[in-house]
């Protein structure tokens, strides 16, 4: 029945034809640290544009310094970071643009409507009010927030929060779509909806997403998979080929060597950050 | 219209509506002056004698001379109650919002910093109906040749609170910087008394206040509410807000790769 759902979602959306230019995302070479504590080491991989890449990593592993990293929340020591082609070091502002991020933190005010909440973010990418009215519309629609468009963010559960969230940063037609654990703290019947959401959004419009987790079951088998461990890249190659015989948690575990931490479950785990 | 100001629209309408929604702070954003107006002037005003200075051309009450340094007082508290709703912001992560916009970060703060200079004279022109009803008037001119004074002060108080806002990550250090920022901002002023007559008590304190950008800005409001221009003081707050609001740009600028101020 969900399946029925997003497929309907996607015709609704093709026939508007946005979100249909895709783009790659690669990282090369990116280092940081914090004083002496090296949180990233020489990370580099690629995204095919029109790819669901799952950045998966225990608590700790450098995901959110990364996250931080590709957003320019902060910056550091150079390295090359493409986005949809456009060079981020060089040319942080158009790499923006072709950026939708949901953070791992709640940033929805809540004092406001969804609706107040969208457009002020759509102003904030100089798009003008009645312009954005109708892109509103489409990416609520997308996300079946639309009845709740005049709701205040502060009356919403957990789940439409962050659907209002990734509607929102689908907002200006990104080409490439970052989410840091963006089901953190949602029971699982919502993390799996919103987990299809997104897989939906890059099959559907070939969207390039990378979705930082330390959940082995967000991923499907034929998405790349990069683990990220001690700050380091271990694996890279898609969630069939890391799993081999076994599963992804398995081979996640045994990768990590973190079988006998806490940091990995393959259920929610509330408050969890890395 | 372009896309700077279609942010920047956005970013005032934001602040407004904050602070629509915040009534508690407007409420106490009028009462803490009218307190100062009502109660604390009229106690004080027999304790001191008051001489004729420019712009004032006879003899005045106290509440009269104080109006000016409270009309101060109330861009002051708000200016530094915006950034500390950006250090809340920055807590609640909606400030990631405005710092990953495709935008020029500085042009997305001088926004921001307009935003709270709105609300900042909007809330000086309530108080000075309220203190009107309470008996002190000014010329009818100087309601209107204060407004450029109003914004100017605005924008400097408000861009000394964005640039501490840089560097607190947390609100209970916030607090220390009322404690440390604000009291003796105004205290070390002349919106109390007039600065001769700290200059009886220290002329080390005469000093520091005469250089407090906190004073200027009160001089500069005091004499446009009489329809006066003080070059010197409006000299002074130009320059003040420059710099202000110039290290508020650098503390929020990332290429400084420090974590503890955006992430």
């Amino acid at each position: 029945m969900l399946l029925v759902r997003i497929q309907g979602c996607a015709a609704i959306l093709c026939q508007w034809d946005w979100l249909s230019v895709a783009g790659a995302f690669s990282v090369s070479g990116l280092s940081h640290s914090y004083g002496v504590r090296r949180a990233l080491d020489d990370v580099s991989f690629d995204v095919e544009p029109g790819q669901f890449c799952a950045l998966l990593g225990p608590n700790g592993a450098g995901k959110s310094t990364l996250f931080s990293r590709l957003t320019r929340l902060i910056t550091g020591t150079p390295a090359q970071i493409s986005i949809a082609g456009v060079d981020l070091e060089t040319n942080p502002r158009t790499a923006l643009a072709r950026m939708g991020i949901v953070f791992q933190q709640p940033t929805l005010d809540l004092d406001l409507t969804v609706f107040q909440n969208l457009t002020y973010f759509a102003a904030l990418h100089g798009i003008a009010a009645r312009d954005a009215r109708p892109r509103i519309a489409a990416a609520l629609e997308r996300l079946d927030m639309a009845e709740r468009a005049h709701e205040k963010a502060r009356a919403l559960n957990g789940g439409h929060r962050r659907r209002t969230e990734i509607a929102r940063a689908l907002l200006h037609r990104p080409q490439v779509l970052l989410l840091d654990e963006a089901t953190v703290g949602l029971d699982a019947a919502t993390r799996e909806q919103i987990t299809a959401h997104v897989h939906a959004l890059c099959t559907d419009e070939g969207l390039t997403v990378l979705w930082a987790t330390h959940l082995t079951d967000e991923i499907a088998q034929d998405n790349q998979v990069v683990i990220l461990h001690q700050g380091r890249v271990l694996a890279n190659a898609t969630a069939r080929d890391i799993a081999g015989a076994r599963d992804l948690k398995t081979a996640f575990l045994a990768l990590t060597g973190t079988e006998t931490e806490a940091g990995v479950v393959s259920g929610p785990s509330p408050g969890a950050a890395s | 219209m372009n896309a700077y100001l279609t942010a920047m629209q956005a970013i005032i309408w934001r602040e407004g509506l904050r602070f629509v929604h915040q009534r508690e702070r407007f409420v106490a954003a009028l009462v803490r002056p009218l307190v100062w107006l009502v109660v604390f002037a009229a106690g004080f005003r027999a304790a001191l004698g008051l001489s004729i200075n420019p712009p004032y051309q006879t003899y005045i009450t106290y509440e009269t001379y104080i109006v000016p340094g409270l009309c101060g007082m109330v861009i002051l508290f708000n200016g530094m109650q915006s950034s500390l709703s950006l250090v809340y912001d920055r807590e609640m992560g909606s400030m990631r919002l405005l710092l990953t916009s495709p935008l020029p970060r500085w042009w997305l703060l001088v926004s921001k910093l307009l935003g709270s200079s709105v609300i900042s004279v909007v809330q000086v022109y309530v108080f000075l109906v309220l203190a009107a009803g309470f008996g002190v008037m000014m010329p009818p001119l100087g309601y209107v040749a204060v407004f450029p004074a109003l914004v100017l002060t605005g924008l400097m108080l408000g861009g000394l609170g964005l640039f501490l806002s840089s560097w607190i990550r947390q609100l209970e250090n916030f607090a220390g910087v009322m404690n440390f920022v604000i009291f003796p901002m105004f205290f070390l002023s002349s919106a109390l008394y007039p600065l001769w007559k700290m200059a009886e008590s220290s002329y080390v304190l005469f000093l520091i206040c005469s250089y407090n950008p906190f004073t200027q800005a009160v001089e500069l409001i005091r004499f446009a509410l009489y329809g006066e221009f003080n070059a010197p003081a409006s000299g002074w707050t130009a320059l003040a807000t420059l710099v202000f609001v110039g290290l508020a740009i650098w503390g929020y600028d990332t290429s400084r790769g420090k974590k503890r101020s955006l992430a």
